[in-house]
C-alpha cells in the first residue's frame, strides 16, 4: 500500500512541473511584447527599461521561469498588474469562493446523479428509468451559462426569489454561512450541479444494471438476502467508480465554473481569469493558472489514493 | 501460415473486422433508432438553414434599425424578435448556425485525425515512442478542460481560428488514448504477426490491418465529443474568446443579449436555446451510433 502511494507520488511530480512550465510559458505564445500591457506605447527607452526590470522582463526566459518557479515555491506569486496587490492573496480569495461553489454543487449532483441513476439501473426500462434518463441527457447537453441565465430570469427577474449576482453583502471577502450569503449561493450552484448530476446518473445507471446481471448477485438472493441486504452489496461496489468520476468532477468544476461565474458575477477563480485576460495581467494569468491547475493534480492524486483504500481489489494489483 | 487478408476472429479481438458490409449494418440499425433519426433530421433542417442562409433568412444579419430594437417575438417583419441593436433574430439565428456549427465540428474533426495518427503510432509502435507520446498527452490531462481552452485563447487572443486551434487541443489527446489502447490491443493478435511475418512494412500493416479495428471505437469516442465541442466553443464566445462581434453566433449573440434579459427574457434566451438543440441533438445522435456499433447485443 505504501509502495503505492509513494508511486503515484513519484508520478504526480513530473506533472506538476510540467504544469509549471505550461502555465508559466502559455502568455508568451501571445503575439506581441508582454510589456505592452504595462507600459503605454508611445513611453520612452528608459521608462522601458526601468518597467522591464522591475517585472523581471530583461532577463531571458528560462531564467524568468526559474525565478518564477522558486518565488512560487516560496509563497509568492508575483505582483497583479492590474490591481497591484500580491497575485497569491487575491487567487487564495477567489480559490476558496470557488472550491465553496464547486464543492456543493458536486455534492448536489452527486448525490441527485447516485439516486436517479441507481432507480434508473433497478428498473431499466421503466418510466422512472426514461425520466433519469432524460434527466441525464439534459445534464449533460444543456450550455451550463444558458442554464444559469434562464434560472436568473425565472428566479430573479419574474418571481424575484433570489438575488441574480454577486457572492452577498461583505462582497468577495466576508462570506459567512447565514442565510443572507446562502441565497446568493443558490442558482449559481443549481447552475454548474447539472453537469455532475448527468454524468454521474449516466454512470451509475450503468454499473448498476450491470451488477445486477453478475452471478454474485444472482447467489446472494439465491441465498435468500433480502433486498436492502443486495443493495449493500451493490452500493459497495459502485462506491470506487463514483468516488473517481465525484474527484475528477470537482476539479473539472473549480475549472470549468469560469462560464457560470461570469454569469453571476461570483468572485471566483473564473472572474479573475477574466479579468487576467482580458486585462492582459500576465502575473495573475500565470498564478491563477498555476493554482487551479495544482489543485486539479492535487485531487487527482487524491483519488487515486482513496481508491484502492476503499476497494482492497485494487490494492492487490 | 495464415493468409493475413482474411484475418481469423480471435476470442479477445476487441473489434469484428469492419467491410463496407459493417457500416452498412450500422446505418441500418441506426435507421431503427428513433430518437437518433429524430436528432439527425433536426441536425439536416439546422445545417440545411445555415448553408442556405442568404436565400432562406426573411433580412440582412448585419442591417441595425435603432428604432426597431428589442422587438418582441413575432413581431410583423421580424418573426423571432429583434436583438438589442435592431437586426433581425431568425436572420442572424440561421446565419448565427453557420459559425456555431463549424466551431463545433472542425475542432472535433481535425482532432480527430490528429489524435487518430498519433494514438495509432504510439500503440503500434510502441515502446519508448509510445512512453513519449503518452507522457506529454498526460500533462495535458493535468488541466481541467474548460480552464484549457480558456487559457489557451485566453493567451492567443481572441477570434475563430485561436478558439478553433485551442478546442482541437483539448480534444486531441483524450483521441489519442482511446486510439491507443485499442491499437496496443489489436497489435498483440495473431493476424498483425502473420502481416509483420509476410514482410509488409509497418505503415501499410497500421493502413490495411489495424485502422479499420481503430477507427470505430474512436469514432463512437469523437461524436460523443461534438456536444462538449459545440458547448465549450459558443462557451468561448460567449466569454468573449471566440468570434468577434458583429458575426452573428449563438454564444457571442447570447453575450451581447445579456443586457436584454429584463425587459425582453425570451428574445434574450434564443440563442442559448439553439445551442442547446444543437448540443442535445448531438448526444442523441451519438448514444444512436454507439448501441448500432455495438455488435454485442
Amino acid at each position: 500500500m505504501w509502495v503505492y502511494i509513494l508511486k503515484r507520488l513519484l508520478y504526480a511530480l513530473p506533472i506538476a512541473l510540467s504544469v509549471t512550465v505550461i502555465s508559466f510559458m502559455l502568455v508568451y505564445l501571445a503575439p506581441g511584447d508582454p510589456l505592452n500591457a504595462i507600459a503605454p506605447a508611445d513611453a520612452p527607452a528608459d521608462v522601458i527599461e526601468a518597467l522591464k526590470s522591475a517585472y523581471g522582463l530583461d532577463k531571458p526566459v528560462p531564467v524568468q521561469y526559474g525565478l518564477w518557479v522558486w518565488r512560487a515555491v516560496h509563497g509568492d506569486l508575483g505582483t497583479s498588474i492590474a490591481s497591484g496587490r500580491a497575485v497569491l492573496t487575491e487567487v487564495m480569495g477567489a480559490v476558496s469562493n470557488t472550491f465553496m461553489l464547486a464543492t456543493i454543487a458536486s455534492l448536489m449532483g452527486v448525490s441527485m446523479g447516485c439516486v436517479l441513476g441507481a432507480l434508473a439501473g433497478y428498473q431499466r426500462g421503466s418510466l422512472t428509468d426514461k425520466i433519469a434518463t432524460t434527466f441525464s441527457v439534459i445534464g449533460v447537453s444543456i450550455p451550463h451559462y444558458w442554464l444559469g441565465l434562464v434560472l436568473t430570469i425565472v428566479f430573479s427577474i419574474n418571481l424575484g426569489w433570489l438575488p441574480a449576482m454577486g457572492a452577498g453583502p461583505g462582497g468577495s471577502t466576508e462570506w459567512v454561512w447565514d442565510l443572507e450569503h446562502i441565497r446568493f449561493l443558490v442558482l449559481p450552484a443549481i447552475t454548474l450541479c447539472v453537469i455532475p448530476m448527468g454524468i454521474i446518473t449516466r454512470t451509475v445507471r450503468a454499473l448498476v444494471a450491470d451488477m445486477l446481471e453478475q452471478e454474485f448477485v444472482i447467489a446472494l438472493r439465491a441465498r435468500g438476502l433480502s433486498s436492502v441486504a443486495i443493495f449493500k452489496h451493490i452500493a459497495k461496489n459502485t462506491a470506487p467508480t463514483v468516488l473517481a468520476v465525484t474527484g475528477l468532477q470537482i476539479g473539472y468544476l473549480m475549472g470549468g465554473s469560469i462560464l457560470v461565474e461570469t454569469v453571476f458575477a461570483w468572485p471566483g477563480t473564473g472572474f479573475l481569469l477574466n479579468t487576467a485576460i482580458f486585462q492582459r495581467d500576465i502575473p495573475l494569468l500565470q498564478g491563477t493558472l498555476l493554482v487551479l491547475c495544482m489543485i486539479f493534480v492535487v485531487l487527482n492524486l487524491l483519488v487515486d489514493i482513496l481508491q484502492p483504500l476503499i476497494d482492497p481489489r485494487m490494492g492487490r494489483t | 501460415m495464415r493468409d493475413h487478408t482474411q484475418p481469423p476472429q480471435s476470442p479477445q479481438a476487441p473489434q469484428a473486422p469492419q467491410s463496407v458490409g459493417y457500416w452498412r449494418a450500422v446505418l441500418r440499425r441506426l435507421k431503427h433508432e428513433p430518437l437518433a433519426m429524430l436528432s439527425a433530421g433536426v441536425l439536416l433542417v439546422l445545417v440545411i438553414s445555415a448553408v442556405f442562409a442568404p436565400w432562406l433568412a426573411p433580412g440582412d444579419p448585419f442591417k441595425a434599425s435603432m428604432l426597431k430594437r428589442l422587438m418582441p417575438i413575432g413581431s410583423p417583419g421580424y418573426l423571432l424578435g429583434s436583438d438589442e441593436l435592431g437586426r433581425d433574430m431568425l436572420t442572424r439565428l440561421m446565419y448565427g448556425a453557420r459559425l456555431s456549427l463549424v466551431m463545433g465540428v472542425v475542432p472535433v474533426f481535425s482532432a480527430f485525425c490528429i489524435g487518430t495518427t498519433l494514438g495509432l503510432f504510439a500503440g503500434y509502435l510502441g515502446g519508448r515512442i509510445n512512453m513519449v507520446i503518452m507522457r506529454i498527452l498526460d500533462i495535458f490531462y493535468a488541466f481541467p478542460s474548460v480552464l484549457l481552452a480558456v487559457a489557451i485563447s485566453g493567451a492567443l487572443g481572441p477570434g475563430l481560428s485561436n478558439s478553433l486551434i485551442a478546442l482541437t487541443l483539448v480534444f486531441v489527446p483524450q483521441i489519442v488514448r482511446v486510439a491507443e489502447s485499442v491499437t496496443t490491443q489489436v497489435r498483440q493478435l495473431d493476424y498483425i504477426e502473420a502481416a509483420r511475418m509476410s514482410g509488409a512494412n509497418a505503415f501499410s500493416i497500421i493502413r490495411v490491418h489495424v485502422l479499420g479495428s481503430v477507427l470505430g471505437p474512436v469514432f463512437v469516442y469523437a461524436t460523443g465529443l461534438l456536444s462538449v465541442s459545440m458547448i465549450l466553443a459558443s462557451g468561448l464566445s460567449f466569454l468573449g474568446l471566440g468570434v468577434k462581434p458583429p458575426e452573428p453566433e449563438w454564444g457571442l449573440m447570447l453575450n451581447t443579449l445579456r443586457s436584454a434579459i429584463y425587459n425582453k427574457p425570451f428574445v434574450a434566451a434564443l440563442p442559448g436555446a439553439f445551442i442547446f438543440l444543437t448540443s442535445i441533438a448531438f448526444n442523441l445522435l451519438a448514444d444512436g451510433v454507439r448501441s448500432a456499433m455495438d455488435i454485442k447485443k
